[in-house]
């Protein structure tokens, strides 16, 4: 198998990494190869096997629902690359 | 005895018994520090005045009588864990100027104790590689020889242990980034059972694999380290809440008995010469300290750098996903609009290894091939896990080498992802069948760089690891030796 710049450039997008010709045509070349490696998990009977999302059994963990402190909102705004008093502010998005 | 080569249960007594201040001993690490810091490139950032600070405090704590275990130790945490007030890059651009409001659980659970915070440790990006080659801060040497790499994600964390820039620090291991690293440069590093130390503020790379623990010269030490850390922390849903027990108790018992399975898939004909000596002694030695040695089999072994490589990538492109330039980190925005602003921060904020696997994640993830890439991984770790239960149904601990090979050549295996990912080929399976393991010096190549062996234990069974891997201490010299810097 053998992936395109266009296939390499619609995950990219996915991604939402902007990227150059050259790093797709890169990143086409290396995950080829990659993705030719995992191929080897195909050598492997897999009907009947049950996923592992996570190595330690666990039950879904509950809280009650409180209003706890948090840290608010002036602390939660000062790494922000933009905001005003309150908000955290984005390129407009409608037109 | 200068400071720097007393080892933290030393250095405990010596607090204890007022032989000199935590002042003295942190500006004695500093010094350390600034003088051998540069060369190696282990921190990115150095904590000068705050460590003082605490130092100054620590001492104030001890004469009220007042002192817990940790209290004036001077120890440094890799660059992932989120400082208050300090900048926490996780060696990448995108976060270059991040300055966490809140401390990781990890780091609180120190602070608490009067742990002393020297700086932040040098890493490769978002944890993603085995080199420390690929952090924004440039790569972190090998101690044992310049030339070399640490190792890595935790390169910094390994490499400052090793240089006495800190008696211990702490790291995180998502395939191998504790144990090979501090395989690399000679000390030990513990990766701990998913879900006994907590994750929350530590800075996400692959949830389902991540665990934080310590690196120290000694297991004793590591021991106290983990103490400090372990235990549930409501912040963190996946962390284990079973009681905490007491490491440095498993440390007096003797190895007799304790049955130790080699498997045979982890002896391959790739095995570096030298490595695979240097751990052929160390099961002789634990033959005589009176453990049962015995064969077993883990079949799946290899395939599970291709499980990893789908599982841990596909979690990172949900994690980093976070990166979008608009709560946190760089932003660069040509005035195209909002997802052209996601698209450009993104692309000038992440370097190449994390670009891969965010691709690679995304890749297995997306419609069409979810099935046969991620679903599919998932299962082969149901049977990667299997292979563990097995073993362990028959043996109490399994011993391996930790790489194939001593530290590599800085930019040998840049240009070779393949060959790169292939170095954590023994130390991935333990992340997948979420178990605890720990490195532990064993001896030296031809080229005088250090080898590790390999522990494995039982969920929860870190008393078991820090009982093997110290009576294999109390009779070898291993972790003695210094590097020349």
């Amino acid at each position: 198998m053998s992936m395109t710049r266009e296939q390499v450039a619609h995950v990219a997008r996915l991604a939402r990494l902007d990227l150059a010709d050259n790093e797709l045509d890169r990143l086409a070349a290396d995950m080829d190869a990659i993705l030719s490696y995992v191929d080897k998990l195909n050598e492997l009977d897999i009907d009947g096997i049950e996923p592992t999302a996570h190595a330690v059994p666990m039950e879904n963990a509950f809280r009650e629902d409180r209003v706890r402190p948090s840290i608010g909102t002036e602390k939660a705004l000062v790494n922000a690359p933009a905001a005003d008093d309150s908000c955290f502010l984005v390129p407009k998005v409608i037109e | 005895m200068p400071f720097i080569d007393l080892n933290l249960q030393q250095l405990q007594s010596k607090l204890a018994g007022g032989e000199f201040s935590s002042r003295e001993l942190t500006r004695a690490y500093l010094d350390r520090i600034n003088a051998t810091g540069g060369s190696l490139n282990s921190f990115i950032t150095i904590c000068e005045e705050s460590a003082m600070a605490a130092a100054e405090a620590a001492d104030i704590r001890r004469k009220k009588g007042d002192a817990a275990p940790l209290t004036g130790i001077p120890l440094a945490v890799k660059d992932i864990f989120n400082t208050e007030g300090i900048r926490t890059t996780a060696g990448s651009r995108i976060l270059e100027n991040y300055v966490a409001p809140y401390d990781a659980t990890a780091v609180a659970r120190l602070k608490e104790q009067g742990a002393v915070l020297l700086g932040k440790l040098n890493m490769d990006e978002f944890a993603m590689g085995s080199s420390n080659e690929n952090s924004a801060a440039g790569p972190c040497r090998n101690p044992w020889d310049p030339s070399k790499v640490p190792g890595g994600s935790s390169g910094g964390s390994a490499a400052a242990v090793a240089a006495r820039q800190a008696v211990a620090t702490l790291g995180t291991d998502t395939g191998g980034s504790i144990r090979q690293p501090a395989g690399h440069c000679g000390v030990v590093g513990l990766k701990p059972t998913y879900g006994r130390v907590s994750r929350y503020g530590v800075i996400a790379y692959a949830s389902s694999l991540d665990q934080v623990g310590p690196l120290a010269r000694t297991v004793g030490d590591c021991a106290l380290l983990l103490q400090a850390v372990a235990g549930y922390d409501p912040a963190d849903s996946t962390s284990v809440d079973t009681p905490v027990p007491d490491y440095s108790a498993a440390l007096g018992e003797d190895v007799r008995g304790l049955k130790i399975g080699l498997p045979k898939e982890y002896f391959i004909d790739g095995l570096d010469a030298d490595v695979k000596q240097a751990v052929e002694t160390a099961v002789a030695v634990y033959r005589d300290l009176g453990a049962e040695i015995v064969e077993v089999s883990l079949p799946h072994t290899d395939y599970a750098v291709a499980c990893y490589y789908l599982v841990a990538t596909a979690e990172a492109s949900s994690n980093l996903a976070r990166y979008d330039g608009v709560r946190y980190g760089r932003r660069i925005d040509n005035g195209s609009g909002l997802i052209d602003m996601y698209c450009s921060s993104r692309a000038e904020g992440f370097g190449d290894e994390v670009k891969r696997r965010i691709m690679l994640g995304t890749y297995a993830l997306s419609s069409g091939y979810y099935d046969a890439y991620y679903l599919r991984a998932q299962k082969v770790r149901t049977l990667i896990r299997d292979d563990f239960n097995k073993a362990f149904d028959q043996v109490d601990l399994l011993l391996t080498p930790v790489s194939p090979t001593p530290a590599f050549k800085l930019g040998e295996k840049v240009n070779d992802p393949l060959q790169m990912y292939l170095s954590d080929i023994f130390t991935i399976p333990v992340n997948l069948a979420g178990t605890c393991a720990m490195s532990v010096p064993c001896g030296f190549s031809g080229q005088n760089l250090p080898i590790g062996l390999q522990l494995i234990g039982r969920p929860f069974g870190e008393e078991t690891l820090l009982r093997a891997g110290h009576a294999y201490q109390q009779v070898t010299e291993w972790h003695l030796q210094k590097a020349k810097i």
